[in-house]
């Protein structure tokens, strides 16, 4: 099975691959504009439009009220004429305020009418910052439950860089989310040239024989710390990161399933309704006589997000967890 | 002023008026013989809102219907044989059966976006389309509805302010039919009129009587023409009254009687029908000719729709993405691309505020104690209305994160083929004593105490409830053994 390297440390973080991105993305094509709050002047909140309003104009870098249905809203009129425009949510929780425009209006537009929605909504999510209970949110599962949208969740930089290009040039509807924790803890090598990651791609982060570890955005990097402990205990685990949710690569899944024959999904969303539900039952529905264990899962709790840092701490998966059930699975 | 209209276009303004409510009169037939499959919302009575606002639109001109802006549609060149085929569910409507009623819309051709039932969304989206327009160097101007019952909605308020914000070529059309499906408007919205909401949002408003066709025609013409002048955007509120139930179903008896008599004394059909004979403009001869020939169009539109085919079934698996071959994306550039990129497009960002927020004028705590009903506090000479001020918010931007190991870039490693064979599904854990532990996560009790793991072994000693049911697994509901289970398999090799 081909294995996706990541190449070799160097300078640029998830917030600057991003901000790349847009930039070539912007230069590439005038169709293609940003819109959101604060992205402008502040350059946004986490400073990833950061300059793009000096380099672009007030035409293409909009900065609006605080208003997400109005910036959906706003940004799906724009597609029907021909534009390519990303949303910025300050923070993705706040999508929750325009999940009727995201849902109703944008997802449905092709299927019913036949008229194609190009957007991006882009936003920082995830936890292990502290940020309490409206500001850590990982909402994928409401959209990757809506027919309609691509749903994009990166681990690293260069794929941050290479799948948001690919969303931008996408005619359908993609979530890209951000996790903040990744923003800028890791460093990579930007590849070279018009850097695309097609989506709908899961990778192999890490080969192995024994069991595979499915996860996606931060917690790839525990599930690798985790197999590194495994493999201390002779334990040879795979890691596959999903990078995208929507569509799901099914095929990289089951291949993984049908080679090691045990199973370990990891995420940061909450346990009910994630998505390793979902990947449970396509390995139960096409790999069922290949496996030689329960299928566990490792998530978040099923409660919102707490604030104080030891109580994020015990609802967030960690290594150990992961470690955990892995060990536990291995002995089957 | 909108320049006077021509014969024609006057005649024109009867023909879309007269052709709406015929064919919703016919739709209503089809309704209660069952052809129509869903519900039905009449616009008896609201015809001159939806013909005269769109009338006043150019072809190149974005609209957004609501579901009885019907006129609106026709006005634009939709046939007759769409809307029949909408309602009826059929193959050969706009969305080919995936939509009912008035939802389908046109990118291409005639500029028309879909409604979808959440009101007050097409507000922003219509504001994104005339941002659009305007970027594009297209100048154009959109146009959408709401009711007095969706004007209470959020999107309504945040597609407004964005369109105020934006100065958005983009006018939006209050039809206030005064009932949001049973409830009046004075107990929606405490304002005398709806369009005195404008002022909150700084843009300007036109208050038109919505049964006069020609008023509302030359109230839209004027905002059109500031729209597209760069003034926009633009409200106008037209009073009308809707005069059937919400849709077919509702007979409307929460309406007073007194309410219908007055509306029905204005119906605007009637009253362009005078209108129209006391100028001259027509003769008995020319509106028996615009009848008879409504009565043509519309014979041959309902056979097509209910001559035609159902959809597939499986074409509801059609269509929920759009992938390269189904539509190419190009936005019709009126303006030089140029101008927008780099490094025409570059400045030196930044605010350049006027008042720096200096205070204005701010009402007297005598005048505000007033006009809110007061509580006796006779306040002498001028105070300040708002005495907190507002502490700024806590940026969660910056928090200080606890360190974390840097994450490490991976890379992949070859590995080998699995030395020993697989043990097959089933068996649980090679180790007897953790099978058997209770740290084996397939242990955990689910309330039912320290389980007694029966499921691999055939036939259950006891069911999973401790309680009455001791029915066996193995047995059918007759009492006799299945003749084969998946779980009596001896084992799978």
């Amino acid at each position: 099975m081909a294995t996706t390297a990541i190449p070799k440390p160097g300078a640029v973080t998830m917030v600057d691959a991003i901000r790349q991105a847009m930039t070539e993305e912007m230069e590439r094509d005038a169709a293609v504009v940003a819109i959101g709050e604060d992205i402008g002047v502040y350059g946004g909140a986490f400073k990833v439009t950061d300059g793009l309003l000096a380099k672009f104009g007030r035409e293409r870098v909009i900065e609006t009220p605080i208003a997400e249905t109005a910036i959906i809203g706003a940004a799906c009129g724009m597609s029907f004429l021909g534009l390519r425009p990303v949303c910025e949510m300050q923070f993705i929780d706040f999508i929750a305020c325009c999940f009727n425009q995201v849902t109703n209006f944008v997802a449905k537009s092709h299927y019913l009418w036949d008229a194609p929605v190009p957007i991006v909504i882009r936003g920082p999510s995830g936890g292990g910052v502290h940020g309490g209970p409206f500001h850590s949110a990982n909402p994928e599962m409401y959209f990757v439950h809506t027919p309609g949208l691509k749903v994009i969740y990166p681990s690293t930089p260069s794929d941050a860089k290479g799948l948001l290009k690919s969303a931008i040039r996408d005619n359908n509807p993609v979530l890209f989310f951000e996790h903040k924790y990744l923003y800028r803890r890791l460093k990579e090598e930007m590849p070279a040239g018009d850097h695309l990651v097609p989506i709908g791609k899961a990778a192999v982060r890490r080969a192995g024989r024994d069991l595979t570890i499915i996860s996606y955005a931060a917690m790839v990097h525990t599930a690798m710390e985790a197999a590194e402990e495994l493999a201390k205990d002779g334990i040879d685990a795979e890691v596959i990161d999903l990078r995208t949710l929507l569509p799901l690569d099914k095929e990289t899944i089951l291949d993984s399933v049908k080679k090691t024959n045990k199973l370990l999904i990891v995420h940061e969303d909450t346990r009910t309704g994630g998505i390793a539900g979902e990947i449970a039952a396509i390995v139960c529905e096409n790999a069922f006589e290949d496996l030689d264990g329960p299928i566990e899962r490792v998530t978040a709790l099923d409660t919102p997000v707490p604030y104080s840092p030891p109580l994020e701490e015990h609802f967030l998966p960690n290594t150990a967890k992961v470690v955990a059930a892995a060990r536990n699975l291995a002995k089957y | 002023m909108a320049e006077p209209l021509k014969r024609e276009q006057y005649l024109d303004l009867y023909y879309y008026m007269q052709l709406n409510r015929q064919l919703e009169e016919r739709m209503v037939r089809l309704f209660r013989q069952n052809k129509i499959v869903g519900g039905l919302y009449s616009s008896l009575g609201q015809e001159a809102v939806s013909v005269g606002t769109c009338f006043a639109m150019e072809k190149r001109d974005w609209i957004a219907p609501m579901i009885r802006n019907i006129g609106a549609l026709l006005v634009k060149g939709v046939p007759p044989r769409d809307i029949f085929t909408q309602h009826m569910a059929k193959y050969t409507s706009p969305t080919k059966g995936k939509d009912g009623t008035s939802h389908f819309g046109d990118l291409k051709v005639r500029h028309i976006v879909s409604p979808i039932s959440m009101l007050g969304d097409l507000i922003p989206v219509m504001t994104g389309v005339a941002m659009a327009g305007r970027y594009l160097g297209q100048n154009i101007v959109a146009l959408t509805w709401i009711g007095d019952g969706g004007s209470s909605t959020g999107a309504f308020h945040e597609g407004l302010g964005l369109a105020a914000a934006q100065k958005a070529p983009f006018v939006l059309i209050v039809e206030n039919n005064q009932w949001a499906y049973s409830t009046p408007v004075s107990r929606q919205v405490p304002v005398k009129n709806l369009a005195d909401r404008a002022v909150g949002y700084g843009i300007a408003s036109t208050i038109v009587d919505g049964n006069d066709v020609v008023a509302v025609y030359n109230a839209t013409k004027d905002a059109v023409t500031e729209c597209r002048a760069g003034r926009g955007p633009h409200l106008i509120e037209a009073k009308t009254m809707r005069m059937r139930g919400h849709a077919q179903h509702d007979p409307a008896e929460y309406v007073p009687k007194e309410m219908f008599e007055y509306w029905k004394a204005r119906d605007p059909i009637v009253l362009y029908e005078k209108y129209l004979t006391e100028n001259k403009i027509w003769d008995e001869k020319t509106k028996a000719e615009i009848v008879a020939r409504i009565e043509r169009e519309l014979d041959v539109e309902q056979k097509f729709a209910e001559e035609s085919p159902m959809p597939p079934p499986e074409f509801a698996e059609v269509g929920v993405y759009c992938d390269d071959s189904c539509h190419k994306i190009a936005a019709d550039w009126k303006r030089s691309k140029s101008e927008v990129m780099p490094p025409k497009s570059s400045f030196d960002p930044g605010w350049k505020l006027e008042d720096l927020g200096r205070l204005g004028e701010i009402p007297t705590a005598k005048e505000v104690t007033a006009s809110s009903g007061g509580n006796g506090a006779k306040a002498n000479g001028p105070q300040a209305r708002h005495v907190t001020p507002a502490l700024p918010p806590q940026s969660f931007v910056n928090v200080p994160i606890a360190p974390r190991e840097p994450a490490q870039p991976f890379a992949a490693t070859e590995v080998a083929e699995p030395a020993e064979p697989r043990i097959p599904f089933g068996r649980g854990p090679k180790d007897k004593a953790f099978r058997e532990s209770p740290d084996n996560p397939q242990n955990k009790s689910y309330g039912r105490g320290a389980q007694n793991k029966t499921f691999r072994k055939g036939p259950p000693e006891k069911s999973f409830n401790k309680g009455g049911q001791n029915k066996s697994f193995t047995k059918n509901t007759a009492g006799k053994n299945f003749s084969k289970g998946p779980q009596g398999k001896s084992g799978r090799g």
